[in-house]
């Protein structure tokens, strides 16, 4: 089964951002962040509605940056964290753009690229697109686990939630860092039901994507700066390596993880790292993509991780799975 | 890879809790609570020679106290490193409805705060009612044998 995918047409990253909140602002890429609002509200009444401004303000810095209209976008691929993506379609509705929903849990950064450049190489008359993801701690909590306020402990192997978002405008210009390859992840059993790691849960899926496209595409992983994952964490992380040490030695010298990339865990409590879909776009937008516009690297693989599960499917017993889907992004300097 | 390699696998790298420290930590802090609590019941003593009254007293007052901490968003900071210690008292049943009623406010006072105050909290009441119940009919039957 063939799974990777080349694009034909030159599609690149013309203009992106990156937002985030408090945590985020105090974490090592905090100064890169194109805008962070220590309050985690973004002037909103709920934390459901700010997830949702978090990504449209994302998007205006994104247009403006690159002194395009919301007009001008043909399609918009984006999804966030909440049931039923509601902070998306809440925030992004105004701007009357055609508009794709999509939930891939934590891996819906790399899930909203690969459409859109699906899209945007079969259409070729297609100009501008857009890809917007978000995240949210409060919203998240709420959501999966135990209200705010609540009093408890969490595990060492438990990662925190962002409150993050990017925005990615794909275009046809050559001169900006180009999507290449893509290829969909498979849903891989998680092999637990602690939605306290899930980090361990997804690196099985990570390891499964990160295999097959080597194998099949025949490059060594050398031929990488990075092998990027959306937000394993510490416990992934491992996990993953120690599987790639095995099965494809060297590969795990290239790896590096957003989550362990957001915060720095000596001194801020994420215990295991950062997670949710808001890690992998804001730090693709604030550190992998200069390191590419600029040529300091030559080409990554991005593959946003996601949990796929629900509060009542744990409940339930069933287990955690993984998906891992996959883009291939190009310097355009070194090209 | 079969499941039994992955949870291997996840057991290898997954951290472990450190259960001495943390079981050190909550009995400094559980008995903490305990302590203040028997002062007041001294206190409440005192004041008013009624013994019962004196513990229900008690019991308001280490409510009251939990409620407004979590209220100005100081319990889970105090928790967070306290775990059982704070969570077994009634301090971490308090903490449990006035944090869920925060949370549901902004979805209304009928189905956000009404519907939702106990969704946390909820075992407790229903268990320990369930348990009463049978407690109540154990007593019942041994003091009709008269064996109480």
């Amino acid at each position: 089964m063939k799974r990777v995918i080349k694009v034909k047409n030159n599609i690149s990253i013309i203009s992106h951002a990156s937002v985030g909140g408090g945590e985020e602002r105090r974490g090592p890429l905090g100064d890169k962040l194109d805008f962070c609002d220590p309050s985690d509200t973004f002037g909103q009444s709920t934390f459901e509605v700010a997830e949702g401004e978090c990504g449209r303000i994302a998007l205006n810095t994104a247009l403006t940056k690159a002194n395009l209209s919301h007009e001008d976008l043909e399609l918009l691929v984006a999804g966030d964290l909440q049931n039923q993506c509601v902070g998306t379609s809440l925030s992004l509705g105004s701007f009357g753009i055609p508009f794709l929903g999509i939930y891939g849990a934590c891996s819906t950064c790399t899930e909203a690229l690969l459409i859109l450049s699906a899209f945007m190489d079969s259409a070729t008359d297609m100009q501008y697109g857009g890809a917007v993801t978000t995240s949210h701690n409060s919203a998240a909590e709420r959501q999966f686990r135990t209200p705010l306020e609540y009093g408890g402990q969490r595990s060492p192997s438990a990662q925190w939630t962002a409150t993050a978002g990017g925005a990615f405008l794909l275009g046809r210009d050559k001169t900006k860092p180009l999507i290449t390859e893509y290829m969909p992840g498979k849903i891989v059993d998680g092999g637990t039901l602690d939605g306290s790691n899930m980090g361990a849960a997804m690196s099985f899926a990570a390891a499964d994507t990160i295999i097959s496209y080597f194998n099949e595409t025949g490059r060594k992983p050398s031929d990488f700066d990075y092998i990027v994952t959306g937000d394993l964490g510490r416990v992934g992380s491992d996990i993953l390596e120690d599987i790639l040490s095995r099965e494809l030695p060297g590969a795990e010298c290239f790896h590096r993880d957003c989550g362990l990339m957001l915060y720095d865990t000596s001194r801020q409590d994420a215990h295991s790292g950062a997670s949710g879909c808001g890690t992998s776009a804001a730090v693709l937008s604030a550190y992998f993509l200069p390191l590419l516009e600029s040529g300091k690297i030559r080409r990554i693989l991005l593959l946003s991780t996601g949990a796929l599960m629900s509060p009542s499917s744990i409940l339930q017993g069933q287990n955690i799975a993984g998906i891992a889907p996959l883009i291939r992004i190009d310097s355009p300097i070194s090209s | 890879m079969k499941n039994s390699e992955k949870q291997l696998l996840i057991k290898k790298h997954s951290p472990h809790s450190n259960i001495v420290k943390n079981f050190l930590i909550s009995f400094v802090f559980g008995g903490l609570i305990c302590g203040v609590g028997e002062c007041l019941f001294l206190l409440y003593k005192s004041l008013t020679g009624d013994t019962e009254l004196s513990s229900l007293l008690v019991t308001l007052t280490l409510i009251f106290i939990a409620s407004i901490l979590t209220g100005i968003g100081v319990f889970d900071r105090i928790a967070k490193h306290a775990g059982a210690g704070t969570l077994v008292p009634v301090t971490g049943f308090a903490n449990a409805v006035v944090s869920e009623a925060m949370d549901s406010q902004s979805e209304g006072y009928v189905l956000g705060v009404g519907a939702k105050i106990f969704t946390v909290a909820g075992p407790v009441i229903l268990f320990g009612t369930a348990c009463g119940v049978v407690y109540g009919i154990i007593y019942f039957l041994l003091s009709f044998f008269g064996a109480v």
